[in-house]
């Protein structure tokens, strides 16, 4: 197995040829904040938290989709990416509706978690407050508009590791949004196998189990990676 | 010319409000209203939510009493899911609300009420409060104090938290009692028993004493008074049926259900006030008005089924009548309610069916349209959802204690007013301050919760006002 290094903050790191900048942060113990990055999931830079400076200069590169290179130099703290993350998580609670005080996944999500890891004590931005709405057609789950930050965890997971690809994403810029089927109800996609990865994979409460009042929501986002494992090392053959 | 003199905002109550005092060209008081001036319009953003959500968006309507709409909502989502709760959950939730009216009462007697009759109508003003009665008297506070701590400490015992819990649920309750959380509640009862004690011990001298006049004028007409009794017509806080008993004693409905509230229980509106006119419908408005909460309760109702709470009754009953009609014996209905939660929870941690068992039912929709109802702090709660199949909410109505009693409320100002205010006003508006204050303690009697009933809030600047029949400010005044 080729190996490349590079510098992460002036250290030195080795990793496998093909891995990604965020895992070559990551080796160097460092942790990036992301929201749309899941291992076991193709990465799309779509959150753009992972944002990392090349030393040389040039534009910032959203480390989960930018491929280590040898002789690379990057810096992950600069004051600039910092502002940029925290004014990034800003605009995701400014763009929809977050109501943390009664929602399924108070307490256990990972936009919350961002806010907090960036300092955001407040958004400079003014709130959109704009008019979605709730589609609780499946007998199971919900998907609320208002809690989307369009990461499309959802769309890869049901696509890459289910292979239903009951999720896509609809419209451009401020109408952007994520659809089942043919922008269909939920409830009406035969393809879906209510198998609630992409509930498990949402890092907030956009989708939910219906029975879950406020804070009740507990995703397992490594649920993606575990499968994938399973299924190329055939785990349950080895039993 | 005809003048307003306004009392803006109205302190020491949960909520903003406003009271107008309405003179004739001479400068007598011809009528006082009491305005509730704030705005909330929780029936209307609640639309399009799934009703699993309504607990939690619900209980923050209000920072004292969000356990009543806590229960309210999840009573409603019982009927929305059509499923029998739990006994242990029937059981837990009983214990979340006795131990919410335990420490809603004594904020409203140590905190909000007590300063008035302890410290003094005349007394001054920027001490009449909680600080000022610590420096008074100080054990007596800290009782207080620590009696409302032990009505919190048992909601986060069960809910996770003293504030905004979202433990009660469609189908019962989250989680059950532990035995430490038991141990704990039980240690603490003997303290929060001697407390009240101490306090209607206090509290029925000066019934005998300086008070008697205030037991009289403040809010002293007859009016039905409508409450949830249980079997036999017992104390209730949260099932049982609904029962409305006139002034002398006249059971007029009994065995009412939240279902048929809009049949029995009808919502006037008038252009100066944000807060709803509730009126008992076969009398008509404002014929119908009655009166909820703790006072309401205990007249309806035949006996509590305590001891100590039922010799308590029977004290109240013998000062006020078999239905007290003065407005003033909230305050004592509230201790001999807090009597009554007292033993009511240690019946409860006792009861083995408190501990056994599982605590939630579950079930996907089953019905779209349910009302729920629970007895908050301040009375009668009502929630009213209608779903679509999907459970997203499309119709809310929440009928609040508050709103219920604003009829008496204003009946109370206007009463209090021509009693205290005799002297016609001069022009300067020199209206006494300690006669403000009396207006403002009928008000308190009722211990309103206006952000509940509007659907912000905190010790506010005393504005008055003094203003022509065209709106013209003559005069200004404000403490604070």
């Amino acid at each position: 197995m080729s190996v490349v290094t590079l510098r992460v903050n002036g250290q030195e790191v080795a990793v496998p040829a093909g891995a990604s900048l965020l895992e070559a942060a990551r080796a160097a113990g460092v942790e990036l904040p992301t929201l749309c990055h899941l291992e076991g999931l193709t990465p799309v830079g779509a959150c753009r938290l992972c944002l990392v400076a090349s030393e040389t200069g040039g534009r910032l590169l959203p480390a989960c989709a930018t491929e280590a290179a040898e002789g690379m130099a990057i810096r992950t703290d600069t004051e600039e990416l910092q502002r940029y993350r925290r004014m990034t998580v800003e605009l995701f609670f400014a763009e929809g509706n977050h109501v943390c005080a009664f929602c399924v996944a108070n307490g256990d999500c990972e936009l919350q978690d961002v806010a907090v890891a960036v300092g955001m004590d407040h958004s400079r931005f003014p709130y959109r407050y704009p008019h979605r709405h709730v589609d609780a057609s499946h007998p199971l789950f919900a998907l609320d508009h208002h809690r989307c930050i369009l990461c499309t965890r959802c769309v890869r997971v049901c696509d890459e590791i289910e292979g239903a690809h009951v999720w896509d994403v609809a419209q451009r810029g401020s109408e952007c949004t994520i659809i089942a089927g043919l922008d269909e109800p939920w409830g009406a996609v035969e393809a879906c196998t209510s198998c609630g990865k992409c509930v498990d994979v949402c890092p907030t409460g956009a989708l939910f189990r219906k029975e879950d009042t406020t804070a009740e929501k507990h995703p397992h986002a490594e649920r993606p990676e575990q499968l994938r494992r399973a299924r190329e090392q055939q785990q349950w053959r080895n039993q | 010319m005809t003048r307003t003199v306004l009392i803006d905002p109205v302190t020491r109550i949960e909520g903003h409000a406003k009271i107008t005092l309405h003179l004739d060209e001479g400068g007598h008081l011809v009528d006082a209203r009491f305005h509730v001036v704030e705005y909330r319009g929780f029936e209307k953003f609640c639309e399009g939510r799934p009703f699993t959500e309504m607990a939690g968006i619900t209980a923050r309507i209000c920072g004292i009493c969000p356990v009543s709409h806590l229960l309210a909502a999840a009573k409603t989502g019982d009927k929305l899911l059509a499923v029998t709760i739990p006994p242990a959950a029937a059981r837990l939730r009983r214990l979340l609300n006795l131990a919410q009216l335990t420490q809603s009462h004594a904020l409203s007697f140590f905190h909000l009420s007590s300063p008035d009759f302890l410290l003094g109508w005349e007394s001054d003003p920027a001490k009449r409060n909680v600080f000022g009665l610590m420096a008074a008297d100080p054990d007596l506070a800290r009782a207080g104090i620590r009696l409302r701590q032990f009505g919190q400490q048992v909601l986060e015992l069960l809910g996770g938290r003293k504030i905004h819990s979202a433990w009660a649920v469609p189908g019962g309750v989250r989680t059950p009692l532990s035995a430490e959380a038991k141990a704990w509640i039980l240690d603490r009862l003997p303290e929060a028993r001697a407390t009240v004690r101490l306090a209607l011990d206090l509290y029925k001298r000066l019934l005998d004493g300086p008070l008697q006049r205030e037991q009289r004028v403040f809010g002293d007409f007859p009016s039905l008074f409508l409450g949830l009794v249980g079997e036999g017509g017992r104390w209730e806080h949260i099932d049982g049926t609904i029962r409305l008993r006139a002034s002398d004693g006249t059971i007029v409905a009994d065995g009412l259900s939240e279902d048929d509230y809009h049949a029995f229980l009808g919502e006037a509106v008038e252009p100066w006030s944000y807060l709803k006119f509730p009126y008992y419908r076969p009398l008509g408005y404002p014929e119908g008005m009655y009166r909820v909460g703790p006072l309401a309760r205990l007249n309806v109702c035949d006996s509590i089924g305590t001891p100590w709470a039922d010799a308590e009754l029977a004290d109240l009953r013998s000062r006020s009548g078999r239905v007290a009609t003065s407005s003033f014996a909230y305050h004592h209905a509230r201790l001999v309610e807090i009597v009554a939660c007292l033993e009511a929870i240690e019946e409860l941690v006792n009861d083995p069916e408190l501990m056994t068992g599982r605590v939630r039912s579950r079930a996907a929709l089953n019905r779209n349209e349910a009302v729920g109802v629970s007895e908050a702090p301040r009375g009668t709660l009502f929630h009213h959802y209608v779903v679509d199949d999907d459970g997203l909410i499309q119709k809310v109505n929440l009928i609040i204690a508050t709103g219920q009693n604003n009829l008496a409320m204003n009946r109370t100002v206007a009463q209090i007013a021509r009693e205290f205010i005799t002297e016609p006003v001069g022009a300067d508006a020199t209206i006494p301050e300690p006669l403000l204050n009396r207006v403002e303690a009928g008000i308190r009697c009722f211990d309103p919760c206006l952000s509940c009933s509007t659907h912000a809030a905190g010790q506010m600047p005393l504005r008055l006002e003094l203003r022509a029949a065209d709106g013209t400010l003559l005069a200004e005044r404000c403490r604070g």
